[in-house]
């Protein structure tokens, strides 16, 4: 359910995108000529994406399915206040799309409750699929950001109500204050998203490898320590505000060693490719278009991270390019690895092999197209989030909206491959993958009954053995 | 102005964009098609883009470096050419060198980029000051030093452009300041966040309500610089431009001189010193 709610939310979303594209492909303003509409469209675009299409189908989707499937549980526990979240999400993204703003998103403590008390007997913490480590980081993040973001969200809200004066000037407020407390959810929220796809793919890579993850340790604590470090670096989204020289050099610093666990997982999964016995079946070619996206996306990070470069990259159009390869399209790129990985388990039909991989290619060459230029376009000096843009800019938006067009095209292929994998898939086996596939959710039936692991299952002694 | 029509006409569309070149390219203002920097026209920007060309080349390896390893990996290890895969997954020496190795590229990267930070942050000995007030969506400007001349700053609409000037950028009073002085720059808001952000001297800072910001900047050429609010600021956030006028220090001088003597004969009907409605868009 979580993932049929997300494909709404995805339509809905990459509607926006596709509209604000259309905008901006040529100078002047064509479509939308009240600028409000299009910062509104902008916002909820983002907002959809993170919090109905991201969030619901790699936690509420893909994590309330495998988590107690992985670890030999029957379901997740709280199974009610589950329950009640996705009627909350629902409603919450029609209030979005009626009003364009809202506060949303699963609250997922029960996660971490799942993990620690229902895991199979033996297997241990360090025996736990990757891809449970990383619902467990993730849940971890969003315990301690949520809070922040629901209480800057209430400061908000009684500022414009209720006369209070947290971040009006005028008043004594500052809304530095508000920057701050937005950031400082928003830089974890980013790993939220992305940190359910690094386990996404260290599955993935591993199955198609027919290898275990290289590195498994390393690999898991990789994604905590990101976890952890992305709470102290929120100012790095603040370096043009005016903080003081010596707050913007710590930040620098903070940002900047991030990209070593970042780079550890990198080459752990080329590393686990190494040596393997590959087949690229589509979930594979989306775990490799995963990393793909996310070098780019992580180069350019390195290059942010600086203050003395930001006063030339910040609030361009480089950033835009920066954080949809590193973490929007790439966490795309999980999802449909995951789709495709485990629509079998799920449905108990198997998706045509062959319209995956058209699809993976024109996803691909699209989201490339649409996004790379946009890097030109930030050095070369173009603000986001305008509306309409000085007629320098014409031409490498105009390629970027047309790899919106491609893009926008192979989604709804996505959808038809859907449709067909429901109608006509091929039944799918228990286990369609063959001896790569390793983890517990492979050893039951496909589609999985509704009470799994009844009879808990003797874990000791197999998986990666630490 | 352009019709929905254009989306249907992609060469059409393109076509467009080369004839309205604009006299004033190369000088503050990208080019079509540019997919680099600006020329650079303070010290700031030259060591930005000095630092880049470095973090560029290390970000390039990199990409190269992990491409290369996929491209490898694709050939030699798909199930055909390697049908038993091998059961390694440990190789602590390996995963001690790609951790150590980033930190050294990271430190590398690190001892300049403090250099730039506090080279970049403020200048001790400024030879003059500008004030800078961001306003929901024009700029106003003050030169306390040259006698207080204070005007706004307001975009000039599409229909009313003369031939040369870059639509989206023009406005009716621009910025004057003389090349080869240190500027020391003071930036606030009178509603909400606004950024004052000149590419081309590798100069953005917000221009927060309640706070003052300091930065500056040493224009090393004569000539036109553009840039535009970087901070999403309402509505008309795309439509308050900035123009800077980098002109020799004899000719802002007079310039100076005149606007005085124009204030001072009441005859500042063109330099308004209080707030000017808000433009109508």
């Amino acid at each position: 359910m979580y993932i049929v709610l997300s494909m709404v939310g995805a339509i809905l979303g990459g509607g926006m995108s596709f509209l604000i594209r259309l905008e901006l492909m040529d100078p002047g303003l064509q479509l939308l000529h009240d600028q409000q509409f299009y910062n509104v469209l902008v916002t909820a675009h983002g907002f959809l994406m993170v919090f109905f299409v991201v969030m619901p189908a790699m936690i509420g989707g893909f994590g309330n399915w495998f988590v107690p499937l992985m670890i030999g549980a029957p379901d997740m526990a709280f199974p009610r206040m589950n329950n009640i979240s996705f009627w909350l999400l629902a409603a919450a993204i029609l209030l979005m799309v009626i009003a364009a703003f809202t506060q949303g998103g699963p609250g997922t403590g029960w996660f971490i409750t799942t993990i620690f008390n229902m895991r199979a007997p033996g297997l241990t913490m360090h025996r736990m699929p990757l891809f449970v480590w990383a619902i467990l980081v993730t849940a971890f993040l969003l315990l301690l950001a949520i809070p922040v973001l629901a209480g800057a969200l209430t400061m908000l809200l009684t500022d414009r109500n209720f006369g209070t004066a947290f971040f009006k000037v005028a008043q004594g407020g500052d809304p530095i204050l508000w920057q701050h407390l937005f950031w400082f959810f928003g830089h974890p929220e980013v790993y939220i998203i992305i940190i359910p796809a690094f386990g996404i793919i260290s599955q993935v890579v591993s199955t198609f490898s027919k290898k275990p993850v290289f590195g498994y340790l390393g690999m898991a604590y990789a994604m905590v320590s990101i976890g952890f470090i992305g709470f102290i670096v929120w100012a790095h989204h603040m370096y043009t505000v005016g903080l003081n020289v010596d707050t913007r050099a710590y930040f620098i610093a903070a940002t900047m060693v991030i990209a070593v666990p970042t780079g550890i997982k990198i080459f752990s999964w080329l590393a686990t490719m190494w040596g393997g016995s590959i087949e690229f079946k589509t979930p594979m070619l989306f775990a490799i278009g995963f990393i793909w996206l996310f070098v780019m996306g992580g180069v350019t990070g390195v290059a942010l991270a600086n203050s003395g470069l930001d006063l030339a990259f910040h609030d361009t159009y480089f950033v835009v390019a920066h954080f949809h390869y590193v973490m929007a399209i790439a966490a795309v790129f999980g999802m449909f690895a995951a789709f495709y990985y485990w629509i079998g388990k799920m449905c108990g039909r198997q998706y045509s092999e062959v319209l995956g991989q058209i699809h993976f290619w024109l996803f691909f060459v699209g989201v490339n197209v649409l996004f790379f230029p946009q890097h030109f376009l930030g050095m070369a000096g173009m603000p986001r989030r305008i509306a309409d843009y000085p007629d320098v800019y014409h031409g490498w938006n105009y390629i970027s909206s047309i790899g919106s067009y491609i893009t926008t095209g192979a989604t709804l292929f996505f959808f038809f491959i859907v449709w067909r994998t429901f109608t006509a898939g091929e039944k799918a086996a228990a286990n369609p993958w063959g001896e790569g596939a390793t983890t517990l959710e492979w050893s039951v039936a496909s589609p999985a009954p509704f009470h799994t692991h009844e009879d808990l299952p003797d874990m000791t002694g197999t998986q990666p053995a630490e | 102005m352009l019709k929905t029509m254009r989306f249907l006409a992609p060469a059409a569309a393109l076509g467009g964009v080369f004839t309205a070149r604009d006299a004033l390219a190369g000088q503050g203002l990208p080019k079509p098609w540019q997919m680099w920097f600006q020329e650079p026209a303070s010290p700031v920007m030259e060591r930005i883009m000095e630092f880049h060309d470095l973090v560029f080349a290390i970000e390039v390896a990199i990409v190269l470096l992990v491409l290369g390893i996929m491209a490898y990996i694709v050939v030699r290890f798909n199930h055909k050419a390697n049908p038993a895969p091998s059961k390694n997954t440990h190789n602590t020496l390996l995963e001690v060198i790609w951790t150590v190795i980033p930190i050294i590229i990271l430190v590398v990267i690190a001892v300049p980029s403090f250099k730039l930070l506090y080279f970049a942050d403020k200048i001790e000995k400024a030879d003059m000051t500008l004030k800078v007030i961001g306003n929901q969506w024009f700029w106003s400007y003050t030169y306390p030093d040259q006698g207080d001349i204070q005007f706004d700053s307001i975009i000039v609409a599409a229909e009313d452009l003369k031939p040369g000037q870059p639509r989206l950028l023009t406005v009716d009073n621009k910025v004057v300041l003389p090349v080869d002085t240190n500027i020391r720059l003071l930036f606030t808001s009178n509603d909400v966040i606004h950024n004052w952000a000149v590419p081309a001297f590798g100069l953005k800072l917000d221009a927060s309500p309640g706070r003052i910001n300091e930065s500056w900047v040493r224009i090393t050429s004569e000539g036109d610089y553009f840039g535009m609010c970087s901070e999403l600021c309402g509505v008309n956030h795309a439509f308050m431009p900035v123009h800077v006028q980098a002109v020799s220090k004899a000719k802002f001088a007079e310039w100076a001189a005149a606007q005085k003597k124009a204030a001072a004969g009441g005859r500042n009907d063109k330099f308004k010193v209080v707030q000017a409605e808000k433009p109508a868009r």
